[in-house]
């Protein structure tokens, strides 16, 4: 994996001074030409920075949660349809077979990548029943604050999930030849990526369970 | 992404259709410049609507062009006092001193060629121009623009069009333009750090950044981790307007006689809580790059380096941290615990010592300075009296037992104009006197610059001084007309001095705004670096090639405020000068 900014840190620290001078591999491709500077680790950077936008975006809908529960005058549990239990399976699965495409040899990573992706939608998929089963029991966004948290937790993780999918279609298809960066630190980056969205979903998958 | 076609050849090559140059660009340098004309634009904007709520306010029964009649509703005052805020909070004050000038100069003063990801630069700067769209677009909506303040504090911002004109859709479009702008910053954001953290020179070590990359990369922090907080609100309150839900909306809310029974449980406060936790750090989005173009600007024109750098670091650091704690003290109001309240108190004014900090080393940093009073220099000395001035009166607001008799009165409005508007807005002027050579090749006139500085200076100190004093006396903000009310009548001729005082300030502006526009044309031609300062921007021509530096990497052998160094001929280091060559004149 790039330098983290930690290992960054350090550099300074030592007294070596800011950026690492031309790096081995870098640009982000917009740039016609090789002299673009942008350090593979700018990448790194940039998805760590994304994902600490993610949790103060879920943090906030999380502290609402509470909030609005605490107020609790017409809070009713939502019961959880018991396919989120098979979803979460399927994307625990996900999550291990994105670790195999990019440990195996070059061979397998394409297997085990568009299983990732199956996995995925079959994830998406699940969460559209759980919906549909939800409202056939009359549970709407709009029925009580906790079908409406429901609905909107479970629809911004899929969309945060959906741009996952789209980002490992696109490892899996550019044309890596012609990119500043290799396919495999670009599949290192989604799987950072997804295994974050695995670990959302079990947070508020226990937020949605716990303490009812 | 987008994907080279011709690989190869060209080393630097700029691009050459209209489009892709001026439009469409990927230039740090070209969207600095967008994102400085969307914010010129809206302020103008903004200072129209200001000044038509200032002759409603001086002048009740004066006709004014746009209203029917000629006569001005009490709700559509609110929908002045709403856009006029929104538009120049988010438009202006977010954008110019931050996606503005550092858009165009973050990457070369640390030495780098571009932002690290330049087509989300772009896109950053087109959502924001949506943003914008999208806001302004709520006055030509049937209702009008939304009256529910640039705070949209539920349940008037929620409950949609029976509580009152513009809360149907110019509120929703408002919603929506603000999480469309949202996401703008946070793109905005991601791009600043990965730049500051990974596209330094060789040699620029974090404690050589100049004070401005501190400010910029410090902002951005703030907005990485605010914005996201606004969006998720944004979110709850689209649905709570559009999808029946009751985040936010009470039960029982009494509506043109009639019981809102479709809505029950929610919380107002919730979107409070919310709201000002972003709010409060968007308040040093908007202060903290102007902090860092004073001590720039400080340093360069007293000719002294920087008094207490680190400490300035530190400073900057802290009131960044500091603004995430304590945006419960635009609440004392709402029947928080008293508790509560104390603990707020307390943090809000412990961000008195970072900013004493910051204060008494721009102060140091003049002692003993060979001041040249330029015009960007008198508008960063501005900037230091208008932040004291501003800063001062928060003290007194951020204590509970004040700030119950003083919230929702002028004294408010005095404090967070000075503070957060007027003085990041003299950050901006400073910056633009001072970078304007750089950026367009041609010297800004110093006469009217000079000119501007006073008309500017003494105008805002007369149209803000004296709403203390309409806060004291009990004045509330937010109302249209007070002519009719006994105690406030008898401070009717304070309305009419501000706004005599805010008329002759925004005539003012016009004069910046002819030098700005004759300049470009037909100012004195720029050297590479008309004010022997010390950072990188200042070893490039004017303006600086697409690529910054020329297909050269730059190289940093000293921090950035090397000034008046004993034993060197002249009395400026830059940062970029080989150690071997110090002493020698250059």
């Amino acid at each position: 994996m790039a330098p983290t900014i930690t290992q960054e840190l350090e550099l300074i620290t030592a007294g070596h001074g800011g950026g690492t001078g031309v790096p081995a591999r870098g640009g982000d491709g917009d740039r016609p030409g090789g002299s673009r500077r942008v350090p593979v680790r700018a990448y790194f950077t940039l998805v760590q920075l994304l994902l600490a936008a993610i949790v103060m975006f879920f943090m906030a809908l999380t502290s609402s949660y509470i909030v609005r529960k605490g107020l609790g005058t017409d809070w009713q549990q939502t019961p959880l349809p018991p396919i989120l239990w098979f979803n979460t399976v399927i994307l625990l699965g996900s999550s291990l077979t994105i670790h195999l495409a990019r440990r195996r040899e070059r061979a397998a990573f394409r297997p085990w990548w568009t299983l990732t992706i199956l996995l995925g939608l079959t994830f998406l998929g699940g969460q559209l029943l759980a919906w549909k089963q939800l409202a056939a029991a009359g549970m709407f966004l709009d029925t009580n604050p906790s079908s409406s948290f429901f609905y909107l937790l479970t629809s911004a993780h899929g969309l945060h999930l959906a741009g996952g999918i789209f980002v490992l279609f696109y490892v899996v298809f550019r044309d890596w030849r012609r990119s500043r960066i290799s396919q495999a630190a670009a599949a290192d980056l989604a799987a950072i990526y997804w295994h974050f969205m695995d670990g959302l979903w079990l947070f508020l998958l226990a937020l949605l369970t716990l303490g009812r | 992404m987008v994907t080279t076609a011709e690989a190869g050849g060209h080393v630097h090559s700029a691009p050459t259709g209209f489009i892709r140059k001026y439009i469409f660009s990927l230039d740090h340098k070209v969207i600095g410049i967008q994102y400085l004309l969307l914010a010129l634009f809206s302020v103008f904007l903004g200072m129209a609507l200001s000044l038509l709520m200032r002759i409603h306010l001086a002048w009740p029964a004066h006709k004014l062009p746009f209203f029917s009649g000629g006569l001005m509703t009490p709700e559509q005052y609110l929908a002045l006092v709403t856009m006029h805020g929104s538009i120049m909070v988010f438009m202006v004050l977010t954008t110019a001193p931050q996606s503005g000038f550092g858009n165009y100069f973050l990457p070369i003063q640390i030495g780098a060629e571009d932002m690290a990801f330049p087509t989300l630069n772009m896109l950053s700067f087109w959502t924001t121009f949506v943003s914008l769209a999208v806001m302004a677009s709520a006055f030509f909506v049937p209702e009008g623009a939304p009256i529910s303040g640039w705070t949209a504090y539920p349940p008037l911002s929620a409950v949609g069009e029976q509580s009152g004109p513009g809360q149907g859709a110019g509120q929703t479009l408002w919603v929506i333009g603000v999480a469309i702008f949202c996401a703008a910053s946070l793109m905005g954001a991601l791009n600043f750090i990965t730049t500051t953290v990974d596209l330094r020179a060789k040699g620029m070590s974090l404690l050589r950044l100049p004070l401005t990359v501190w400010a910029w990369f410090v902002t951005a922090v703030l907005g990485l981790l605010a914005f996201g907080v606004l969006l998720a609100a944004c979110v709850l309150l689209l649905l709570d307007r559009t999808a029946g839900t009751s985040f936010f909306i009470p039960g029982g809310l009494v509506f043109t006689d009639q019981v809102l029974i479709s809505h029950k449980g929610g919380s107002p406060l919730l979107w409070q809580h919310l709201f000002w936790f972003f709010g409060h750090p968007e308040v040093y989005i908007a202060i903290l790059p102007g902090m860092g173009v004073a001590s720039h600007l400080l340093s360069t024109f007293a000719r002294k380096p920087v008094f207490g750098y680190k400490a300035m670091v530190i400073a900057i650091c802290g009131i960044g941290f500091l603004g995430f704690c304590v945006w419960g003290h635009h609440m004392f109001v709402s029947g928080m615990s008293p508790y509560s309240a104390f603990a707020f108190s307390l943090l809000t004014m412990t961000i008195g010592v970072p900013s004493a900090i910051k204060t008494f080393n721009w102060l140091g940093t003049l002692w003993g300075g060979r001041i040249q009073f330029t015009s960007a220099m008198l508008f960063a000395l501005g900037f230091v009296s208008l932040f004291v001035t501003g800063g001062l009166s928060g003290l007194f607001l951020a204590q509970p037992t004040l700030d119950l008799y003083l919230h929702d009165t002028y004294f408010v409005v005095a404090h967070f104009h000075l503070i957060m508007g007027v003085a990041a807005i003299f950050g901006i002027f400073g910056a633009m006197y001072f970078w304007y050579p750089k950026m367009f090749g041609r010297m800004l006139n110093e006469g009217l610059g000079n000119l501007h500085f006073w008309l500017t200076f003494v105008g805002v100190y007369a149209i803000f001084m004296p709403m203390h004093y309409l806060g004291i006396a009990g004045h509330e903000r937010r109302y249209a007309d007070t002519t009719g009310v006994g105690y406030l009548a008898k401070l009717q001729p304070v309305h009419v001095f501000i706004t005599i005082a805010a008329i002759i300030t925004v005539a003012g502006q016009l004069v910046f705004l002819f030098n700005f526009l004759h300049s470009m044309k037909s100012g004195k031609k720029a050297e590479v670096n008309p004010w022997n300062a010390t950072t990188l921007e200042w070893t490039v021509s004017s303006p600086p090639p697409f690529d910054n530096f020329g297909g050269k990497h730059p190289h940093v052998y000293r921090g950035p405020y090397e000034f008046g160094v004993a034993g060197h001929t002249a009395d400026f280091i830059p940062q970029n000068l080989e150690p071997e060559k110090v002493s020698e004149a250059h």
